[in-house]
């Protein structure tokens, strides 16, 4: 399982990124995102921006779970109070079920882990704790008196921070 | 700079120069939440906001533009609040605001009760059938004016601007783009109750209007 993260500002501006693997059931924390994968998933997320402002006006959560699909890239997507989005690309890796289809055995044992299943109650579960957590950091940064709405997000504290939220959930 | 943090060897090139706080700590490890009684002293931001005028008040040539220059300086406060306000939320209430009653409401409620330490004393939609637009956030006292008085020829001025501004913000940080303006209309004569009564008026921009009947339908 891999994990693109990014911070949309307001005006569709990318203000935060990182990129991580899982670490749970023995990950080691490592995307394992092909080559070009590293653009495309810049592609995807920006493009399923469309579906958040359709559906962010139908909802008034700030988390709207899995809002869009590409192949096996699957998005999940929190909104900020002040319009900021948080994208979470995740991607299951290839031994994992294909979502519709796909052996029965694999189904089953994979089920309980989180990621291997994207939209399973217990991946909406983690992702949410992911970015509730995110999110208190995302606030915490916007209280900075020299911080100004969509301002990009360069600190190094931070970063760590997103990595250790990624650590503890995904 | 103390949000910057200490950095790892790999980034900490790029910011020398920068000095971090001695105890390591950042604005990261600052908790959201504050103790409910945590309060400011009212003269010592009487005195602030008094420079916060005077130093609006030098570089302006009328009130208009002195009223603009208060309500700038409020307005990235009302962006942050926003968000603030909302991660302070218990859980289950944590919603954006969709409609203009709920932010409104979340204006008189919330962001009053944090700033002024009451609720507003007011909300009302204008009854004018031509300016559907307009609501209107009354204050019978709001607590920036305490301690200014205005001049006689300066009886335009409500320097509430600043509170108009912090409004101005939290609509715009919730995609209600809308223009606020603080009037004073206490009236002069004695005995009035309220003599510093003031009224915000949110006149927001059409394409909100528009969403809103879209939503009404959907």
């Amino acid at each position: 399982m891999s994990y693109h993260f990014a911070i949309i500002g307001t005006q569709d501006n990318p203000l935060f990124e990182y990129e991580f693997g899982t670490s749970k059931q023995g990950g080691d924390g490592q995307a394992r995102f092909s080559e070009q994968a590293h653009h495309l998933n810049q592609f995807v997320l920006h493009s399923s921006l469309d579906i958040v402002e359709e559906v962010q006006w139908t909802n008034g959560q700030l988390y709207l779970k899995v809002i869009d699909k590409f192949f096996t890239n699957y998005i999940s997507c929190f909104i900020t109070a002040g319009n900021v989005k948080f994208l979470l690309l995740h991607q299951p890796t290839a031994t994992a079920t294909a979502p519709g289809g796909g052996g029965s055995s694999t189904t089953t044992r994979s089920s309980t882990s989180v990621g291997a299943n994207p939209t399973s109650p217990q991946t909406e579960e983690a992702i949410k704790n992911f970015f509730a957590e995110v999110y208190d950091n995302y606030v915490k940064a916007v209280m900075s008196p020299f911080y100004r709405v969509n301002m990009e997000i360069r600190s190094p504290v931070f970063r760590q921070r997103v990595a250790a939220a990624g650590r503890k959930y995904l | 700079m103390a949000h910057l943090g200490p950095g790892k060897a790999a980034s900490s090139k790029e910011q020398a120069g920068l000095r971090y706080p001695s105890n390591g700590k950042t604005i990261y490890h600052r908790p959201l939440n504050r103790t409910k009684t945590a309060e400011l002293s009212q003269s010592s931001f009487a005195y602030l906001f008094s420079e916060m005028v005077t130093y609006a008040q030098r570089r302006v040539t009328g009130i208009q533009e002195l009223e603009k220059r208060l309500n700038l300086q409020g307005h990235p406060i009302g962006l942050k609040l926003l968000d603030l306000l909302l991660t302070r939320e218990p859980p289950r209430s944590q919603t954006r605001p969709l409609t203009i009653i709920a932010l409104l409401h979340f204006i008189k409620i919330n962001l009053w009760t944090h700033l002024f330490g009451r609720q507003a004393d007011r909300l009302e939609k204008s009854s004018d059938p031509d300016a559907p637009d307009e609501y209107m956030i009354v204050d019978n006292e709001p607590l920036v004016n305490a301690y200014i008085s205005v001049p006689r020829e300066m009886s335009q001025l409500n320097c509430a601007a600043f509170v108009a501004g912090i409004i101005e913000g939290v609509c715009d940080g919730a995609m209600f783009p809308a223009r606020v303006t603080a009037h004073s209309v206490g009236g002069k004569e004695e005995g009035e109750m309220w003599p510093g009564k003031t009224v915000f008026l949110v006149k927001f921009q059409p394409e909100v209007l528009e969403r809103e009947a879209l939503i009404g339908k959907g």
